[in-house]
């Protein structure tokens, strides 16, 4: 089997704006209904978060850190991991290591999703 | 603890000594309660009510003997109250990242000695993964303690606009985990550098000359000058941060002959030496040799020399010009930035004539990054004027004049252009 990245893009909320109770509900009930999905169409899923806001996005080029998301048009996604670290220096330090010679690495916090 | 007053004169005592505590205390105070807190609105709400209650507390036992402890402890007892009333809530909310020292003590007693945490907030405001304007933004806020509005004025914005920059990037630091520590021997060279840029762009903000509340602008610089005294006590062997008070102090000292009766810009050359705070230029060359010292100097401690070596002249003509050159050379090359050349420029036609600080000037309008920088125009028109070549000059003061910000500078250059066009007529 071939192993693929789904990346979901949709709009974001204003800053500040919280997610209101029932939207959330649904969320989490229809990306469930979607895991079951997968597994009964003969597909099997890898790991998936939910990222923070874009606002949260800090991006590097070479060795310059600036805040943001990546966001040039020239380039274009092309690989994605998962990582952990213990805080975002450590995670930006990662970010240097990853091999993106010709563009740069965004690095995101993942959303916990756990407490609902 | 001292005896308590009685009456409105005790009242006014208080207010004042909680005033002063807190223009001296609030770093220490809050940084220490962030700690605590582990999250930065608890530990800003924590602290601020410190100082509320501090009015009540001092007014009835006294003003304790060591104020910014009293607030310390008392902001930091508060903030471990919330955390334990809120503990099951905390407990999903990301947390400021301290993983060295939180839960050294948690909910145990105060230590004896409250540790200085000022540089953790300092590094964590100047974080590079905050935009510069977050950087000052919160700078100015938790370090200097100043409100969003009074934020807001000093860099003409609207209140709303400062209080989502501030929200948004208080939001990056708990949502990214942006750790509250001081960097390591590795990463501290750059850090600081961030650090110490944020601190001179308060300065020069505050130093150029008034598009906005002079008073307010001002307080800018005496913040700057706060902020890179503090640093030098928390990190006395860093010569840059040396060089920055420095480079601070000695252009500060020429700040009351920067204007004329009218108004209008006051060129370096035609400024009342004798008007000059003797004082700051004095304490400002002290540390500069110090500064100097030891290894090469860096971006910050290079301008401080050069800035020395303006304040000891008696006049612009009398200036060393020469040795000024040198460190502009040795500036460039440590900080080559394309403003430092046109600023050396004017070096070289002091040293060797008119026409070669043209040519520099004239090379440097080939370089983008200076287009539509208005010292390009305004140095141009000098040089041309001084070449008495007024219709060339006379085009490169009206393009000074419309790239200009600020009344000061318009109207020096308003001056300045009618001089040329009587000239040539």
């Amino acid at each position: 089997m071939a192993q693929y990245l789904i990346l979901i893009y949709q709009p974001e909320r204003a800053e500040g704006e919280a997610i209101p109770p029932e939207v959330w509900q649904q969320a989490m009930e229809a990306h469930g209904r979607f895991a079951e999905q997968v597994v009964q169409s003969g597909g099997k899923i890898l790991g998936g978060e939910a990222l923070q806001s874009t606002s949260t996005a800090t991006s590097i080029r070479g060795d310059v850190v600036t805040d943001g998301p990546f966001a040039e048009t020239k380039e274009a996604l092309g690989g994605f991991y998962l990582v952990e670290a213990n805080d975002l220096d450590h995670a930006l330090a990662i970010g240097k290591l990853c091999p993106a010679p010709e563009g740069g690495v965004e690095v995101r916090p993942v959303m916990d999703t756990s407490g609902g | 603890m001292t005896q308590p007053r009685e009456g409105d004169g005790g009242a006014e005592h208080v207010r004042s000594a909680v005033a002063e505590a807190y223009r001296r205390e609030w770093a220490f105070v809050l940084a220490a309660t962030a700690r605590v807190a582990g999250d930065i609105d608890i530990a800003e709400e924590c602290a601020a009510d410190a100082f509320g209650a501090a009015l009540d507390t001092w007014l009835r036992d006294g003003i304790p003997t060591r104020p910014g402890a009293w607030l310390t402890t008392t902001a930091r007892r508060r903030a471990l109250d919330v955390l334990r009333r809120e503990k099951t809530l905390r407990a999903k909310l990301p947390l400021l990242i301290d993983p060295e020292a939180r839960g050294a003590y948690g909910d145990a007693e105060e230590p004896d000695v409250i540790p200085d945490d000022r540089l953790r907030l300092v590094f964590t405001c100047c974080h590079p993964a905050l935009a510069r304007e977050a950087q000052v933004a919160l700078t100015l806020r938790l370090v200097c303690g100043l409100s969003t509005g009074e934020i807001a004025q000093a860099f003409l914005v609207s209140e709303p606009t400062m209080a989502a920059r501030v929200t948004r990037a208080k939001k990056k630091i708990a949502a990214a985990r942006i750790p509250y520590r001081v960097p390591g021997t590795t990463d501290l060279p750059d850090r600081l550098d961030a650090v110490l840029t944020v601190v001179h762009l308060l300065f020069t903000t505050g130093h150029a000359a008034p598009t906005g509340d002079q008073l307010v602008r001002h307080d800018l610089v005496e913040r700057a000058i706060d902020l890179a005294r503090m640093l030098l006590l928390l990190m006395p062997d860093e010569r840059e941060v040396r060089g920055l008070l420095a480079l601070m102090l000695l252009t500060d000292a020429r700040r009351a002959t920067r204007l004329d009766a009218e108004g209008r810009l006051r060129l370096l050359e035609d400024q009342d030496r004798a008007q000059w705070d003797v004082a700051a230029i004095e304490e400002g060359r002290a540390l500069v040799f110090e500064a100097l010292r030891g290894g090469r100097p860096g971006r910050f401690t290079l301008q401080a020399a050069i800035a020395a070596l303006h304040g000891e002249a008696p006049t612009w003509e009398a200036t060393d010009w020469r040795q000024i050159l040198d460190l502009y050379d040795v500036l460039l090359t440590a900080w080559p930035s394309p403003v430092v050349a046109l600023n050396r420029a004017v070096a070289v036609a002091m040293v060797h004539g008119w026409a070669s600080g043209l040519a520099e000037v004239e090379r440097l309008e080939a370089d983008p990054r200076l287009t539509g920088y208005r010292y390009l125009a305004s140095t141009k028109a000098d040089l041309l004027r001084r070449l008495d070549r007024p219709e060339e000059a006379a085009v490169a003061y009206r393009e000074a004049l419309a790239l200009a910000d600020n009344s000061a500078e318009q109207r020096f250059l308003e001056t300045r252009l009618a001089e040329t066009t009587s000239a040539t007529t």
